[in-house]
C-alpha cells in the first residue's frame, strides 16, 4: 500500500498531525477545555469556507480563524458557566456563517465534504511541508510553555503567586490549540477532531497517572490509530475518518477496562 | 527582621475597602492564625503580601523587601481547591505546581529532590506515589501543604487548609504545621472560620473585622472588648472547658454556616456579613 504517493503522504499527514494532537489534547482534556476544542473546529469551517470564497487554500483560513477563535477564547477567561455559553454562541454562528459562504459557492460541494469530514488521502506534497512546519511550530511552542501551563492548569492561583501570568498562558495555549485543530480538521475534517484530540488523550489519561508518560502515550496512540484507519480503509474501501473515529472510540473504552483492571 | 510588616495599609477590591488604615508585624518564626467571618479579608491580606494586591495606601514589607509577585522565599496554599489533574500521581501533582519558569517540565536531580523533601516534611511520601482520586480531602491537603514547601519558603500562608476537614483531620493538620514551622524554624500565617482547632497551636491570632485587624495573644484579643470594637457590636466570649465561643447576641458567629466549601472569590459573602 506504501507503493501510492498518496498513501506515503497521508501516512506521513497522519504521523505529524497524530504527535500534535495527542500532545495538545492531553493539554485540553486536563484543563476541561475539550468543548472549547469542539468549537474552534467548528469555527475553522467558517475561515475555510470564507477562503476558498476569496480564493486561497483553505487551510489559511482554517488556521486563521481558529487562531482568532483560540486566542479570543483565551481572553474570555476562566469562568466556566458563562463560557461555554459565550463558546455555545459563537460557535453557532460561525457554522451558520459557513453555510452561507457556501451558498455562494455551490459549486465546492467536494470542498464542503473534505472540510466537514477530513481528506487525508488527498494531502499534496506542498500540503505536507506546510503541516510539517505548522506542527514541528506548534509543538516547540508547547515545549516552551508546558511548565507554567501545567502549574496554571492544575493550581491557577499558586502559579499566580509564583509569577505565572495564567490569563497568558491561557492564550497562548488556545493559540497553539488552535493549530492542532486546523491540521487534525485536515485529516478528519472538522466534525471529528474530537476523534485525534480528545479520544487519544482521554484514553492516555485512563492509562497512567504520570504527566510525562500521559503526553507520549496520547501522541503514540493518535498516530496509531490514525494509521490504523489508514490501512483498514485501504482493505476496505469504507472512508479513513471513519476507521480513525472507530478506533479512537475503541482505545478509550478499552483504556477503560485496562485502567480498571490495572487499579488505576 | 519581621516576616511581614503592614505600615497603614489600605486594601480594596473594586469600590469595597477591605482593609483600613491597618499596621501590624509579624515575627519571623511565629505562627499566627488568622481569622475572621467570611468576607473579613483573611484570602485578600495574603494576596496583598503575596504581591498579587496592592495596596492603595500605605506600604507592605515582607521578610524586609516590598512585597513583589512570585518571591521564592513565599509557600501559599490558596482557598480554592480545583478537581483538575485528578487522574495524575500526587508526586507529579507536587512537582507540576512548584514551577513557573518557562520550558519543558523536565526535572533535574536536584528538582526531584526538593520535591522527595517537602513531601517527606509532610509525611506524605506514600501517600504521593497514589492518583489523587484515590486520597482523601484530609491526604489531599498534605500534598497541597508540600507544595507550599516547595523551594524551602521562610513564610508558609496557609489559606483555610481546614475546611471540610472533621475534626480529628483538623486537630491533625495543625499539629502537622506546627510541627514543621518548628522544625524549620519558619513564620505561618493560617487562616481559619474558627478559632479552636488552632488555640494551642498559635502564638498569636490575627483577628480581621469590619476592616480593622486586631493582633495579640489569644487571651488579649479573643475577648468581649475587643472583638465589640472590631465588629461595632456587643459581642460575648464563652469559654467552656478550654474551648471559646464568640456569641453576638444568641448567636455563635463563627458557626453560622459557610456557604462555600470549595470556591475562591464572590459566592454568599455578602449575607453573611448583613448578619454581622
Ligand atoms: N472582585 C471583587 N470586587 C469587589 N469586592 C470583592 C471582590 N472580590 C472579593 N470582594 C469582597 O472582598 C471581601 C474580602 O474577601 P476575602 O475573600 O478576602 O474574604 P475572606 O475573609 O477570605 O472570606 P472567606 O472566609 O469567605 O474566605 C469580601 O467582602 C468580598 O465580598
Ligand atoms: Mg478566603
Amino acid at each position: 500500500m506504501l507503493a501510492y504517493d498518496f498513501m506515503r503522504h497521508a501516512f506521513l499527514a497522519a504521523t505529524i498531525v497524530g504527535v500534535l494532537a495527542g500532545a495538545v489534547g492531553w493539554f485540553l482534556v486536563l484543563r476541561g477545555q475539550t468543548f472549547a476544542g469542539h468549537a474552534l473546529g467548528h469555527v475553522g469551517f467558517t475561515g475555510a469556507t470564507g477562503a476558498v470564497l476569496i480564493g486561497i487554500a483553505p487551510l489559511w483560513g482554517l488556521v486563521g480563524i481558529t487562531m482568532l477563535g483560540g486566542i479570543a477564547m483565551g481572553l474570555l477567561g476562566e469562568r466556566a458557566g458563562e463560557r461555554d455559553v459565550a463558546i455555545g454562541v459563537v460557535l453557532a454562528f460561525a457554522l451558520g456563517l459557513g453555510l452561507l459562504f457556501l451558498h455562494f459557492y455551490t459549486a465546492y460541494a467536494s470542498e464542503a465534504m473534505a472540510l466537514l469530514f477530513g481528506n487525508v488521502l488527498g494531502v499534496s506534497a506542498w500540503m505536507l511541508r506546510v503541516l510539517a512546519g505548522l506542527g514541528l511550530a506548534a509543538l516547540a511552542a508547547l515545549a516552551l510553555i508546558a511548565r507554567p501551563l501545567l502549574a496554571a492548569s492544575l493550581q491557577p492561583e499558586l502559579a499566580e503567586a509564583r509569577g505565572v501570568d495564567p490569563r497568558l498562558v491561557g492564550v497562548l495555549f488556545l493559540a497553539i490549540a488552535a493549530v492542532a485543530i486546523a491540521e487534525s480538521a485536515e485529516i478528519v475534517g472538522v466534525l471529528l477532531v474530537f476523534a485525534l484530540l480528545v479520544g487519544p488523550a482521554a484514553a492516555a489519561q485512563r492509562l497512567t497517572p504520570r504527566i510525562g508518560a500521559g503526553v507520549a502515550l496520547a501522541a503514540a496512540l493518535a498516530v496509531a490509530e490514525s494509521w490504523g484507519g489508514l490501512a483498514a480503509a485501504y482493505y476496505t474501501d469504507w472512508p479513513v475518518t471513519f476507521w480513525i473515529a472507530a478506533f479512537s472510540a475503541v482505545g478509550y473504552l478499552a483504556a477503560g477496562l485496562v485502567g480498571r483492571t490495572a487499579g488505576l | 527582621m519581621s516576616a511581614v510588616c503592614f505600615d497603614r495599609v489600605r486594601l480594596a477590591l473594586g469600590t469595597r475597602t477591605v482593609l483600613d488604615d491597618v499596621s501590624f508585624a509579624i515575627a519571623d518564626t511565629e505562627f499566627v492564625g488568622v481569622l475572621g467571618p467570611n468576607g473579613a479579608g483573611k484570602t485578600t491580606i495574603m494576596r496583598a503580601i503575596l504581591g498579587l494586591l496592592a495596596p492603595r495606601a500605605g506600604h507592605i514589607a515582607v521578610l524586609g523587601q516590598p512585597a513583589r509577585r512570585g518571591n521564592p522565599a513565599l509557600g501559599y496554599m490558596p482557598q480554592a481547591r480545583r478537581e483538575r489533574g485528578l487522574h495524575l500521581r500526587g508526586w507529579d501533582f507536587v512537582a507540576a505546581a512548584g514551577t513557573a519558569a518557562w520550558g519543558l517540565p523536565w526535572r533535574g536531580k536536584a528538582e526531584r529532590a526538593a520535591v522527595d523533601r517537602a513531601l517527606d516534611l509532610v509525611d506524605a511520601t506514600a501517600l504521593a506515589r497514589r492518583p489523587l482520586a484515590a486520597l482523601s480531602g484530609g491526604e489531599r491537603q498534605r500534598l497541597l501543604l508540600a507544595q507550599a514547601l516547595l523551594g524551602e519558603p521562610k513564610l508558609l500562608l496557609l489559606d483555610e487548609p481546614l475546611i471540610s476537614l472533621d475534626p480529628h483531620r483538623q486537630a491533625e493538620v495543625v499539629a502537622l504545621v506546627r510541627d514543621v514551622q518548628r522544625r524549620l524554624g519558619i513564620a505561618v500565617l493560617f487562616s481559619a472560620h474558627e478559632v479552636n482547632p488552632l488555640l494551642g497551636a498559635m502564638d498569636r491570632v490575627l483577628y480581621l473585622g469590619a476592616g480593622q485587624v486586631a493582633l495579640g495573644p489569644v487571651a488579649e484579643v479573643i475577648t468581649g472588648p475587643v472583638l465589640s470594637r472590631l465588629y461595632d457590636t456587643p459581642i460575648e466570649v464563652l469559654e467552656l472547658r478550654g474551648r471559646l465561643f464568640v456569641m453576638s447576641g444568641t448567636q455563635d458567629m463563627e458557626r453560622t454556616p459557610h456557604p462555600h466549601a470549595q470556591g475562591g472569590h464572590g459566592n454568599g459573602r455578602e449575607v453573611q456579613h448583613a448578619r454581622l
